[in-house]
């Protein structure tokens, strides 16, 4: 089954709608692209959240400091200039929601699928690795200046754990997927 | 008669983004109290009356679904009504939900017209302790 058609439109809709009804903002969409599951460079706010069932896999938002504070003051009505918990819990619960959309759509093409709680990283210059060999799904959304990256990767069951690394090479933490 | 209102959620955000909505809402609630998780619900439920809880389903520790259980069968508790707001959209989890007693469901993301609509019968309803 050729998923991506589905995800990108799941993702899309999803993400337009959370922008729109929990914080008021028509967000814009960008360019779609695919990525393997290479480790990449990351600065700024990063979350993750496992997705669990025949089909398994991860769901991540990444976007700049700047954004990620934008986000938080829509979102909580008040006034939010540098990258706290508040923050970092709005981030939370906008990858829950627009995660969460998208599951309940693709459980209509891959049967019952669980959702983990996210995890939230802000950090400059840490890496990440997916140990599967599946490719993600990439959507882009500009707000103003700022870009959000959302994105997902989906396979049969039976596949590794996401691993994160500090600047240094060593694994930090191992996110259950 | 005033209400008092019980928000489950281990999100923060939400926690903030319900009091401000059921503040808006206009309805006679009289303090909203909160709670991260199942269990610290529990414990508010202990200390505090409580007319009409609004809970997540997927959270740390012990979820909605475990936490409505309790309340349900609890006889001091189980008039309360236990609204879950949940990103769940699925029927599993909905519908054990429904037969565990939950008075109804709103899904995230949501209006605060939608969460005025559910409630506004609940607590007319509802039966203060």
């Amino acid at each position: 089954m050729n998923l991506q058609p589905i995800l990108v439109e799941s993702l899309s809709q999803a993400t337009a709608q959370v922008f729109s009804t929990m914080l008021g903002v028509e967000i814009a969409r960008g360019e779609v692209t695919t990525e393997d599951g290479k480790q990449e460079g990351n600065d700024g706010v990063v979350s993750f959240i496992g997705l669990a069932g025949d089909w398994a896999g991860t769901g991540s938002l990444s976007c700049s400091p700047v954004l990620a504070c934008r986000i938080c003051a829509a979102m909580l009505m008040c006034e939010a200039t540098a990258v706290n918990e508040e923050v970092l819990d709005a981030v939370a619960e906008l990858t829950n929601m627009i995660i969460g959309s998208v599951k309940t759509d693709m459980e209509a093409h891959l049967g019952p699928l669980g959702l983990s709680i996210p995890t939230v990283v802000f950090g400059r210059n840490f890496k990440t690795k997916s140990a599967g060999s599946s490719e993600w799904t990439v959507v882009k959304f500009h707000w103003e200046d700022e870009t959000l990256q959302v994105k997902i990767c989906l396979a049969p069951s039976g596949r590794s754990p996401h691993v994160m690394l500090h600047p240094g090479g060593a694994p930090a933490c191992a996110l259950d997927v | 008669m005033e209400s008092d209102v019980l928000v489950v959620d281990d999100s923060a955000a939400i926690r903030k983004i319900l009091q401000r909505v059921l503040r808006q809402t206009g309805m006679a609630i009289r303090t909203i109290h909160e709670a991260g998780d199942g269990q610290e619900a529990l414990a508010v439920m202990n200390a505090h009356k409580v007319d009409l809880v609004l809970t997540d389903i997927n959270m740390p520790k012990m979820d909605g679904l475990q936490f409505l259980a309790s309340v349900k069968a609890s006889a001091q508790w189980r008039q309360v009504p236990v609204v879950m707001i949940t990103t769940e959209g699925g029927e599993t989890k909905v519908g054990e939900a429904v037969k565990l007693g939950a008075a109804g469901y709103v899904r995230k993301p949501f209006t605060a017209d939608q969460i005025k609509e559910k409630l506004a019968g609940l607590l007319e309803s509802a039966v203060p302790l």
